[in-house]
């Protein structure tokens, strides 16, 4: 089987085993799985306002798993998604409420804002990994518990409680026309950010000189040393790029789907759908884009699922992405099977 | 007749891939077996067959005439079967005894491993049989000699009767291999039967009682050693006539291209492992330096190539001053280098042919225009290269992963000399690779000497220094000990020069340290 | 309070604290050393603390003052089960064992939320438990002058239980024939391959006993910390334990003394008002101490050439 074909072929049949086990385990717990799809479907696609609000959840996805993509392919896990988002999506909102800049100015430099911020919280693992080879994972990890509470103490010195006020209107990525169409849904214009996003990454991966380093550092540290490249710096860049995309998808809930930031009691788990959306997309930009789209419109459609008459909790959804992941993970699997059947037949 | 091992017409299909195609090999008691054949004919396969690593797809195997199936080591043990692997299976950070009772543990009472008595047994066995070791030293400490005889204590321990000996004298010198035939027969005295794999003929020679040939997963032949001679058994091994000396013209060495003057190169452990080396290499010459593994060569290059810190000393290439400068900046000024391990350092694998061919040059014109990469340029150079160096790829999109080790190697080599470096250094260029291959990369080294530039050889293969270098410099404990002509030596006199035995003539080091020695006195 | 108060006070809360995180790193020192990374230990506390609060509550009629043990127990049980994905996925499927760990947690999340929002008429928060954990004084040795008070006077039976297991785990792993062969298939496997050790098998075995112990961690830290479980019950704790492990250089003991420490840590958020000058620094560098004294921790020791040799590569035969 030719690799390109094995790349589209297991992530799908992943989904549709993924979707059959969630079936079983929602029939097990006593609900009905027909009843609950159908709703998880009327959900993203029943009117115009879930798929304008399905649109709007895909957006920070496809940057989240960009972000984690990214950082896969250049050798590196970044777990700190999570914590890189929620940084930018402070700074975002920070520049959104503190000053008073005409529209041109003002969005972009609060976009600006969330992707250094984000930056520069991966720049932290970053650096401790090029200069003392510590493991990326536990760092990221703790850095999104930290991340958590540092935002959460800033939004309470400069909120009157727990909410900002609302940012500026010339800060805003929300969109007149969008919000026409959609019935008053949250979709906003990021979703060309995210899209301009894909492009770039694109191109820096597979048409730069700088991509090409990053490449050979995932895959060979030690040919990229002796081919003469700086294998300390890219693995900084690598960290720094991927962690400017968190904070662009921190944006995306600053700027667009809430327009304020107020403090958390939990992770807002998008940076965990965005490891299983690069898992999903094979960490390739692409791949990323369709991966969003699943379980962008997925996570969404999940919220009318404890919906009468199906009355499923909505947290089922994580469990059928988490089944979907295991399976694409396993890719041997299904190598194992299609060895075991097609011997079974006879066939060499 | 008295067998002790029949593998009667065994075979082991990988995917679609023969390794072994109905290989009979049958092992007389107390004899000394060898099985013979180049790398990748199958010989290690048939036997973590026998070993029970792998399950045969045909055959039987008997021991001591019952047919058996040996489904796993454990079994293999049990029937007396012991394997001394050509890379040691040893855990580093366990004890001499801890990796010897693994699986066969002595408990006290309560559960716990009983280390002194498993201790004492194996002291009784290592002086029984001559292997002498440290059963409390960690592994990570011990010398590549000690770590051998814990592998064959390891069969010992358990009680092995039939030893297989995997490409054993790999990294040895000429005395410690001395050393390993005087235990086979002693081992042969006390009851053992041994079939040694190796690919090395003169061995084969002094030691083994018969002969088994395999080539390209056949048995060709089995013939008693008394009844044949090295030339007839490596042309059965390779299929043709095979010739043992590289055609070349005599060497016109001129002006010095690389000069080494006191040269400290601590090791990862901040140990001195080159110690005030000093050494030169001039255009249009093959230096080759000659030493047992662990001596400083590695050191020694990654020093040369910027990939390791040098303490004290310089390094000077075409007149510029290299030391410790980054690796791009020294390959920049006229350096290329084939390293040693070609899939750790010298190939990316997952990327293509093409993308490996420009690993060293990807970032500059005409690869790369203000850093975005020329696809165009790179894919019309690597297919050129592909044709010039004869690589056997389906094509230059194809991953460097896919090629084999030959192939691999002549990419690397493409890459290297296409570059037009004034300094050449190729780290054991030909291990691992069969005839063929050998011949043509011996061929382009004499060519880059015969086009001016200097090649710096080093190989633990003393045949290939002594066949394809103009001089040979042998290194030992971090210096280089002497440099002889090699038209004027032969192995035994650089088997003890690697093992750090001059002749009574000073050595050049010797010579400079006298030299200095007296200005300071004047 | 006296200086001798103040560091009883200290030190019960540092291994209150502690003890969970004791109980999940002994487990990830198992998993790690033989040779899998289990990223899901914050999933399989988060089974463990579900679990324990689950059958505390349902089970209390019947166990009365035993209910705490028997929950911790089911939870072990459970704990080891739900692990047993991990070891299918990354073992035998070769999957990359971050993405089978992070795929364990995002599943421990939703299931546990899901499971309680059933049983609980669509709450995400289950009520409290009635049965805790509870301190008593060690008879004889709390009589002991200075130390009785500090070591042996109301303290949690599970904190001990913590330090036995974590020796208990030392001594198996490196006086008897598993714990060898545990750590040969962790440092090289082929090597173990040809000993005749079943390789695989062992790996099954380390992650499941990693499965058990987080089971045990976590049913310990719903019972005596939040004594309910909702969503933000587990956070980080299952991270931090292998950080633990980690800071400990994948020793027992060492895994220990660094979760003692980090169980301070913790304990600062809540008893640092009680203490005289930590109570003036704001709360949320309390917080965020334990992770980042984490961060350090595993920056500070260059660890590289100490970690397992063959962590997270799958095992194929014939590789070499």
């Amino acid at each position: 089987m030719s690799k390109r074909w094995t790349s589209i072929l297991i992530p799908v049949l992943a989904v549709i085993l993924g979707l059959l086990v969630g079936a079983l385990i929602i029939a097990i717990s006593g609900y009905n799985p027909i009843v609950g799809y159908a709703q998880l479907w009327e959900g993203i696609f029943g009117d115009s306002y879930v798929i304008g609000e399905s649109i709007r959840q895909i957006t920070p996805y496809v940057l989240a798993g960009l972000a984690v993509a990214f950082a896969f392919k250049t050798g590196l896990f970044n777990i700190g998604v999570e914590g890189q988002l929620i940084v930018g999506w402070f700074a975002a909102v920070y520049v959104g409420i503190s000053f008073d800049l005409p529209a041109y100015i003002h969005l972009p430099l609060a976009i600006l804002a969330a992707g250094l911020a984000g930056a520069f919280w991966a720049f932290i693992p970053g650096i401790l990994k090029a200069k003392l080879g510590v493991n990326e994972v536990v760092v990221t990890i703790m850095l999104n518990y930290t991340a958590l509470h540092v935002t959460n103490a800033l939004i309470r010195s400069i909120a009157k409680g727990d909410t900002t006020e609302q940012i500026a209107k010339t800060a805003s990525l929300r969109i007149p026309f969008f919000e026409e169409i959609t019935q008053y849904s949250r979709m906003h214009g990021g979703i060309f950010i995210a899209i301009l996003t894909v492009i770039i990454i694109w191109f820096i991966l597979e048409k730069t000189a700088l991509g090409y380093e990053l490449k050979a550092a995932g895959f060979s540290q030690d040919a990229s040393k002796y081919a003469g490249m700086n294998v300390s710096r890219n693995i900084v860049i690598s960290m720094v790029i991927s962690g400017f995309i968190a904070g662009l998808a921190g944006a995306m809930e600053g700027l667009g789907t809430f327009e304020y930031v107020s403090t958390k009691t939990a992770m807002t788990g998008i940076g965990f759908d965005g490891i299983a959306v690069a898992v999903l997309g094979g960490n390739n930009p692409i791949g990323v884009v369709f991966g969003a789209i699943l379980f962008g419109a997925l996570k969404y459609g999940s919220l009318n699922m404890p919906n009468p008459p199906a009355e499923i909790p909505e947290e089922m959804i994580s469990v059928i992405i988490a089944v979907i992941i295991f399976f694409v993970a396993s890719g041997y699997l299904f190598q194992w099977l299609y060895e075991k059947f097609l011997k079974k037949k006879g066939v060499k | 007749m008295d067998y002790v091992i029949e593998m009667l017409n065994i075979t082991k299909i990988f995917g679609n891939f023969v390794a072994n195609d109905k290989i009979t090999l049958q092992l007389k008691k107390g004899e000394i077996h060898a099985l013979l054949g180049e790398n990748g004919a199958g010989k290690s396969t048939l036997m973590n067959v026998l070993f029970g690593l792998y399950q045969p797809d045909g055959g039987e195997i008997r021991v001591k005439g019952k047919s058996v199936k040996i489904t796993d080591p454990n079994v293999a043990n049990d029937l007396g079967i012991g394997m001394v692997h050509q890379h040691f299976m040893l855990v580093d950070t366990f004890t001499v005894t801890e990796n010897i009772i693994l699986g066969k543990e002595p408990k006290h009472g309560a559960g716990t491993i009983d280390i002194k008595s498993a201790a004492e047994e194996i002291t009784r066995l290592s002086e029984l049989y001559g292997l002498e070791v440290d059963p409390y030293a960690v592994v990570a400490d011990i010398s590549v000699g000690m770590q051998q005889r814990v592998e064959i204590l390891k069969t010992l321990y358990r009680g092995a009767d039939i030893l297989i000996f995997d490409e054993p004298t790999a990294s040895l010198t000429p005395q410690e291999i001395t050393e390993l035939i005087d235990i086979m027969k002693k081992l042969i005295n006390e009851g053992k039967s041994i079939i040694l794999i190796t690919h090395k003929l003169k061995e084969i020679m002094e030691v083994a009682d018969r002969v088994t040939v395999i080539r390209r997963g056949k048995a060709i032949k089995t013939l008693n050693i008394s009844e044949t001679n090295p030339t007839e058994l490596a042309s059965l091994m390779v299929g043709r006539d095979v010739i043992f000396k590289t055609e070349k013209k005599p060497a016109h060495p001129k002006e010095e291209v690389l000069k080494i003057e006191n040269l400290v190169v601590k090791d990862y452990r901040g140990v001195d492992k080159v110690k005030n080396l000093h050494l030169s290499v001039r255009r249009g010459e093959i230096l080759g330096i000659a030493g047992v593994d662990g001596n400083g060569q590695t050191e020694l290059i990654e020093a040369i190539t910027g990939l390791r810190h040098v303490e004290s000393g310089n390094i000077t290439l075409i007149g510029k001053d290299i030391t410790n400068l980054k690796p791009r900046k020294i390959t920049e000024t006229g350096l290329g280098h084939i390293p040693q391990d070609r899939h750790r350092h010298g190939l990316v694998l997952n990327f293509s042919v093409g993308e490996n061919f420009v690993l060293q040059s990807y970032y500059h014109e005409p690869f790369s225009k203000i850093g975005v990469l020329q696809n165009r340029e790179i894919y019309n150079y690597a297919n050129k290269l592909i044709d010039e160096y004869d690589v056997r790829t389906q094509s230059a999109y194809e991953p460097a992963r896919a090629l084999s080790g030959g192939n691999q190697q002549k990419v690397i080599i493409g890459r290297e000399i296409n570059r037009d470096p004034d300094l050449l250094i190729a780290a054991q260029p030909t291990r691992g690779l069969d005839v063929g291959a050998i011949e043509f990369i011996h061929k382009r080294l004499i060519e880059q000497r015969d086009n001016g530039k200097a090649v710096l050889l080093v190989s633990f293969e003393l045949d290939e220094v002594m066949n394809v270098s103009d001089r040979i410099a042998v290194i030992f404990d971090g210096q280089i000990l002497d440099i002889v002509d090699p038209k004027e030596t032969n192995e035994q006199e650089l088997g003890l020069l690697m093992a750090g035995h001059k002749a009574d003539r000073n050595s050049p080091q010797q010579m400079s340290d006298q030299a200095v020695k007296k200005e300071g006195e004047e | 309070m006296s200086l001798i108060d103040t560091i009883a006070f200290i030190f019960y809360n540092a291994i209150f604290y502690a003890a969970p995180l004791i109980f999940t790193g002994l487990g990830a020192v198992f998993t790690e050393r033989s040779g899998v990374t289990n990223i899901g230990l914050e999933g399989v506390m988060q089974i463990g603390a579900f679990t324990g609060i689950i059958s505390n509550l349902f089970l209390h009629d019947i166990f009365g003052g035993a209910t705490v043990f028997v929950s911790i127990i089911i939870a072990m049980i459970v704990g080891s089960l739900f692990s047993s994905l991990l070891a299918i996925s990354s073992v035998t499927f070769r999957s990359d064992q971050i993405i089978a760990g992070t795929a364990l947690n995002m599943l421990a999340a939703g299931g546990t939320i899901f499971l309680v929002k059933k049983l609980f008429e669509g709450k995400g928060q289950t009520p409290m438990v009635k049965d805790a954990i509870t301190r008593f004084d060690i008879p004889v040795f709390e009589n002991i002058p200075v130390i009785g008070k500090i070591f042996f006077q109301n303290v949690y039976l599970t904190s001990y239980l913590a330090i036995l297991a974590a020796i208990l785990g030392w001594v198996i792993l490196f006086k008897t024939p598993f714990g060898l062969r545990l750590r040969s298939v962790g440092e090289h496997p082929t090597a173990a391959d040809t000993m005749g050790i079943k390789v695989n098998r062992m790996r099954y075995i380390g992650v499941m006993i990693s499965g058990a112990l987080g089971g045990i961690g976590g049913a310990i830290y719903a019972q005596s910390i939040t004594l309910d479980y909702s969503h933000a019950t587990i956070s980080g704790q299952g991270f931090m334990a292998i950080a633990a492990m980690i800071f400990g250089k994948w020793n027992p003991l060492g895994m220990m003394g660094a979760a003692i420490f980090f169980g301070f840590a913790q304990s600062l958020s809540t008893i640092g008002p009680s203490i005289p000058f930590i109570k003036d620094i704001p709360t949320v560098y309390l917080y965020i101490l334990p992770y980042v004294l984490t961060i350090l921790a595993v920056a500070g020791f260059i660890g590289k050439s100490v970690a397992p040799k063959a962590l997270n590569t799958p095992y194929i035969k014939g590789s070499r």
